[in-house]
């Protein structure tokens, strides 16, 4: 076993091991056969092999459609989840099969931010109470303190720290948001899981969001793991983005990379596929890709690359081998047989 | 689906037996002495053996348990007084207190309690959809406030209070008693008459209650929007799309009720003097009659365990989404 | 899995929009105003509304939660419970008025003239009846035919909205359906009679952006093979840049700025719209801070005075005296072109634009 040093707070640590690091995570949940003795059981691969790397500071965006596992990658990030395989390494531990006492200290540093800020807040408890608990579970400060430190929090998420006594029906969707952010950094994580944080929210109230968690990520210095299905929105955001398909991460590159270069037919598809204002005021794009049909069910996905039976470009390896992620660019990882960037843009240019 | 079934018929088979055998050892645990009973005042320690030996209550009760069990499957003998009197399967056992078949006890109770229960039942279906689903249609108005209220009225009056006024005032209903309805349907009909409205308007206010809710929940949802954008009657859009997914929930309710009305009829059937299975077994616990106790019980648990499987089976075709297997 | 082959390479081209034409207007709202009395006060959805639509075009009308986009479309559809709504004002379609006209009359109006497509295909459709079902449902009420030939129609419509084995399609519930497939099918129920007025209310929301796009291309296709007057209500301005020829802005539930899509996306002259571009992070360019509007919208019980988005507003100081907070604008045309519409008080908006929200703009 490598030799760990332990922090204070209890978490362990490998010098020089990467912040958060996920090896052929695996989440295949199980669902009821119809036979008599449970036969005919079967496994839904919801996140089949998934491999990331989250440096500190940095932003990872997911991206996908309904179905790909993002969701579910958050969920095993945080650990709300047991994963069936690979590891999930915290600063080179392992996490992946702690139990929830080896846990607690993890769940300090790793916090995760919900989609719908109206479910995810307790409707009986003040603001003040909802930050506070999350003060007290980790011991971030002591009793006397307490009421001050959620003030703090309240205005570093732009909140009237007056407002700790209001209950969060009192509060407009943006603020409750806001909230959830405040409860996230009561724990001073190195890494927050944020799944669709803006997407229940006007575009407006969006832009907002996102610029409260731009700042904190600049002035806090903190991880974020950005999961969306706006496309525009994580291009915002990260540095790096992942493009999931169906379990697997299909495509993995910098930024500009990944949305001016997609080598994979999926990201080309998805890109092609956002309606963007850009139509309006720039070069429309001249040729889009549609794919079509839909998803194929997680239940039981296709032999080899799992996009084959949506690609144009399909032969017949892909139906055999299945395509490992490699390097096709300077830090762009695309897992296609045939990747290539595409011979014109995809997306509209602004004149 | 037949796999489907299978399965829960083996599941409900074994909820009986546990049924049966936790009844049953509850039942000697308690310190209750039945042959002291059937003995009688002027007892003699010599018949009192006698009882007891004919009853089997010498043997251990795991042994009376697998008796009991094995009656039922292949029928058993009992010996009294060096007579033996022969049990054909079925058998529950015979009455100590009335010395008939348990069987035949049930057998001629159990329809009194089914024609009071059924009959009860489409007066409070009929009665509370209908009403329920017009309230909902009309929410917040006066007319929604009364009926809400009326229901409130209804189901704050005890039940055998509200039984008790029916008897009571509605002497303009004919004579209450039971007569098979394979004698004559009308008279079976006109003694149960009385039984049937209190039982149907009692328990009315409850549906009327749980069919407005459901309605408006269902008359607010997506497709109901569809079907009104459809051009088609608001009656049709109320009574096709709103009341198909708005009774589903409904059918639940009645189906648990059912069961337990089935069971504990024990009211209606006394102050309405029928001779059903609430009063059956409401004597037998008055004298120890185990046998029919546990005839009672078997009875009960059967009938719960089968609506239980009747509702989920109903529910397959009311809702597609739901697959049995 | 999808039963059709896959053609390559597999794009879409395009159809360049045509120039607003002068024709006769299909649906005509004019000051419309949807009320709603409540137990906190009167909720005023929708106030004044004006706009119109000719056959063969598509209106978009954009708006966060609360606009009253949704409001006003259900108003035009007549699907608003009169006990509950107070409606004023006039709705004209192909010339009769929609406002006042009686149950019967509606009945016939509803997904005869007009029908609509709602945002979640799965609550939106009725999960107990199969797809046929509701369709021929929609058909039959309007036609006096056979089961059998409405079953026909049904299963030709399928097929027309791109279902595959539309025969086998048909008698299959709608969970059996994919969410991109429901909504295909939502559509078909909606076409079956033939209507003049499409009202399309988020269709693609609830949708994944690949499907989505195919939804759009199929509603763009349909329209020009059916000759319908669409409105096309969304909160997305890219689904506006792809789909619609003019677009209607709102806010507070009143109109701000009107006009082809072109002028008010790629030159918008009211605050808000500013406010709404800067919001969005765009696709392409070196990532740029985003200007949000301060603040959120106003309740409905209580509209701010004089322009509903004053409070709102960072160039409100530009207007002389207390214009913004006192007196609600018009909606008139503010440069040389009469062809759009916006309602603000602030002078010379185009060169506002042009100077100081250009250049910010993500």
């Amino acid at each position: 076993m490598t030799a760990t040093t332990t922090a204070k707070s209890g978490v362990r640590s490998v010098p020089g091991a990467p912040l958060l690091e996920l090896e052929n995570v695996k989440m295949h949940f199980k669902t009821k056969g119809d036979g008599f003795f449970a036969r005919g059981t079967k496994w839904v691969q919801a996140v089949d092999g998934v491999d990331l790397t989250i440096s500190p500071g940095e932003t990872v965006g997911l991206v996908g459609e309904s179905g790909c596992g993002k969701s579910t990658t958050a969920r095993l990030v945080t650990r709300l989840l047991e994963p069936t395989g690979g590891q999930i390494r915290y600063q080179g531990v392992d996490i992946a099969h702690m139990n929830e006492r080896q846990l607690r200290p993890y769940r300090r540093e790793i916090q995760l931010i919900f989609q719908d800020p109206y479910s995810s807040l307790n409707p009986r408890h003040t603001v003040g109470t909802i930050v506070g608990t999350a003060l007290r579970t980790h011991d971030m400060v002591p009793k006397s303190g307490e009421l001050k430190r959620v003030q703090e929090l309240l205005e570093v998420v732009g909140l009237n720290p007056e407002h700790y006594n209001r209950y969060p029906h009192e509060f407009s969707g943006g603020q409750r948001q806001r909230i959830g952010i405040a409860r996230a950094l009561a724990a001073r994580p190195k890494i927050i899981v944020a799944d669709e944080p803006v997407s229940a929210l006007d575009v407006s109230i969006q832009a907002q969001v996102m610029n409260l968690l731009e700042s904190l990520r600049k002035e806090l210095g903190i991880a974020f793991v950005f999961i969306a299905h706006d496309l525009g929105v994580v291009r915002h955001f990260c540095d790096r983005i992942a493009v999931m398909y169906l379990g697997r991460v299909v495509e993995e590159g910098p930024r500009d990379s990944l949305y001016e270069k997609p080598q994979h037919p999926y990201t080309q598809a998805l890109l092609s596929a956002v309606p963007d204002i850009g139509v309006v005021r720039g070069v429309p794009p001249k040729n889009r890709i549609r794919l079509v049909g839909d998803v194929p069910s997680p239940v039981d996905p296709p032999s080899g690359c799992r996009f084959r039976t949506r690609c144009w470009k399909a032969q017949d390896i892909c139906a055999t081998e299945d395509p490992a992620l490699i390097e096709r660019a300077p830090a762009q990882r695309v897992a296609c047989h045939f990747a290539e960037p595409p011979a014109e843009s995809i997306l509209a240019e602004t004149a | 689906m037949l796999l489907y079934i299978l399965k829960r018929v083996l599941s409900a088979i074994s909820v009986v037996i546990v049924t049966l055998v936790a009844s049953f050892a509850l039942f000697f645990l308690a310190p209750t002495d039945p042959a002291g009973v059937i003995c009688g005042p002027r007892c003699t320690p010599e018949r009192l053996a006698d009882i007891e030996a004919s009853l089997d209550l010498n043997e251990p009760p795991i042994n009376q348990i697998g008796a009991y069990m094995k009656g039922i499957v292949v029928g058993r003998e009992y010996s009294s007084g060096g007579t033996v009197r022969e049990c054909a399967a079925p058998c529950l056992g015979y009455s100590y207190t009335l010395g008939q078949p348990v069987t035949k006890l049930l057998g001629a109770a159990l329809p009194v309690t089914i024609s009071i229960v059924l009959g009860g039942a489409v007066v409070y279906l009929v009665v509370g959809i209908l009403t329920g689903t017009i309230a909902a249609q009309v929410r917040g108005t006066s007319l929604d406030k009364l009926v809400v209220g009326s229901t409130l009225v209804v189901q704050s009056i005890p039940y055998f209070v509200f039984a008790l006024l029916v008897a009571l005032y509605a002497t303009f209903l004919p004579d209450s008693g039971y007569h098979p309805f394979t004698d004559n349907p009308l008279t079976w009909a006109s003694g149960l008459l009385a039984a049937w409205l209190c039982v149907g308007l009692t328990n009315a206010a409850a549906y009327t209650r749980y069919s407005r809710a459901s309605m408006i929940e269902a008359l607010g949802q997506d497709f109901v929007r569809t079907a009104s954008s459809k051009g088609i009657s608001r009656r049709r859009v109320v009574y096709r799309h709103g009341l198909r997914a708005g009774l589903t929930p409904v059918v639940t309710i009645f189906g648990i009720d059912l069961a337990f009305q089935l069971t504990g009829a024990i009211f209606t059937e006394s102050i309405f003097n029928l001779p059903g299975l609430g009063q059956l077994t409401l004597r037998a616990f008055g004298q120890y009659d185990l046998p029919v106790l546990m005839g009672g019980v078997l009875i009960g648990s059967v009938v719960l365990v089968v609506m239980n499987l009747v509702v989920d089976i109903a529910y397959t075709f009311l809702d597609p989404r739901v697959r049995l297997g | 899995m999808s039963d059709q082959s896959i053609q390559a390479p597999h794009t879409v081209s395009r159809v360049p929009r045509t120039p607003a034409a002068n024709e006769e207007a299909y649906l005509e709202v004019s000051d419309l105003q949807v009320q709603f009395p409540t137990a906190d006060g009167l909720v005023r959805a929708v106030q004044g509304l004006s706009y119109s639509v000719p056959l063969r075009r598509t209106l978009a009308i954009v708006g966060e939660s609360g606009s009253g986009k949704s409001v006003s479309s259900m108003a035009v559809m007549g699907l608003h419970d009169r006990r509950v709504a107070r409606i004023a004002g006039s709705i004209k379609v192909g010339g009769r008025e929609i406002v006042n006209m009686s149950d019967k009359e509606l009945e016939g109006y509803r997904g005869g003239d007009a029908a609509m497509i709602f945002q979640d295909p799965q609550s939106s459709l009725h999960p107990y009846f199969t797809i046929g079902d509701q369709i021929m449902e929609s058909y039959r009420a309007h036609n006096n035919v056979s089961k059998r030939k409405a079953k026909d129609r049904a299963i030709d419509m399928l097929g027309r909205v791109g279902i595959p084995n539309p025969r086998r399609r048909v008698d299959q519930y709608p969970h059996e359906f994919s969410g991109g497939m429901r909504q295909r099918a939502m559509i078909a129920m909606a076409l079956v009679n033939d209507p003049k007025l499409l009202i399309a209310d988020e269709p693609t929301t609830a949708l994944d952006v690949t499907v989505q796009a195919q939804i759009l291309d199929l509603i763009s296709d349909l329209q020009r093979d059916f000759g319908s007057a669409v409105v096309f209500i969304t909160h997305d301005l890219g689904v506006v840049a792809e789909i619609a020829d003019d677009i209607l802005v709102m806010y507070a539930g009143t109109a701000i700025e009107h006009g082809p899509v072109n002028k008010i996306l790629g030159e918008p002259l009211h605050p808000y719209a500013w406010g709404l571009l800067e919001s969005i992070p765009a696709l392409t360019g070196e990532p740029q801070p985003l200007h949000p509007i301060p603040g959120s919208p106003p309740s409905l019980l209580a509209v701010p005075t004089g322009c509903p988005f004053h409070p709102r507003c960072e160039f409100k100081d530009r207007v002389g005296g207390d214009l913004c907070t006192t007196l609600k604008p018009d909606l008139i045309p503010r440069t040389g072109d009469l062809g759009r519409t916006s309602r603000c008080h602030l002078k010379e908006p185009d060169k506002v634009f042009e100077t100081e929200v250009l250049p910010r703009l993500p």
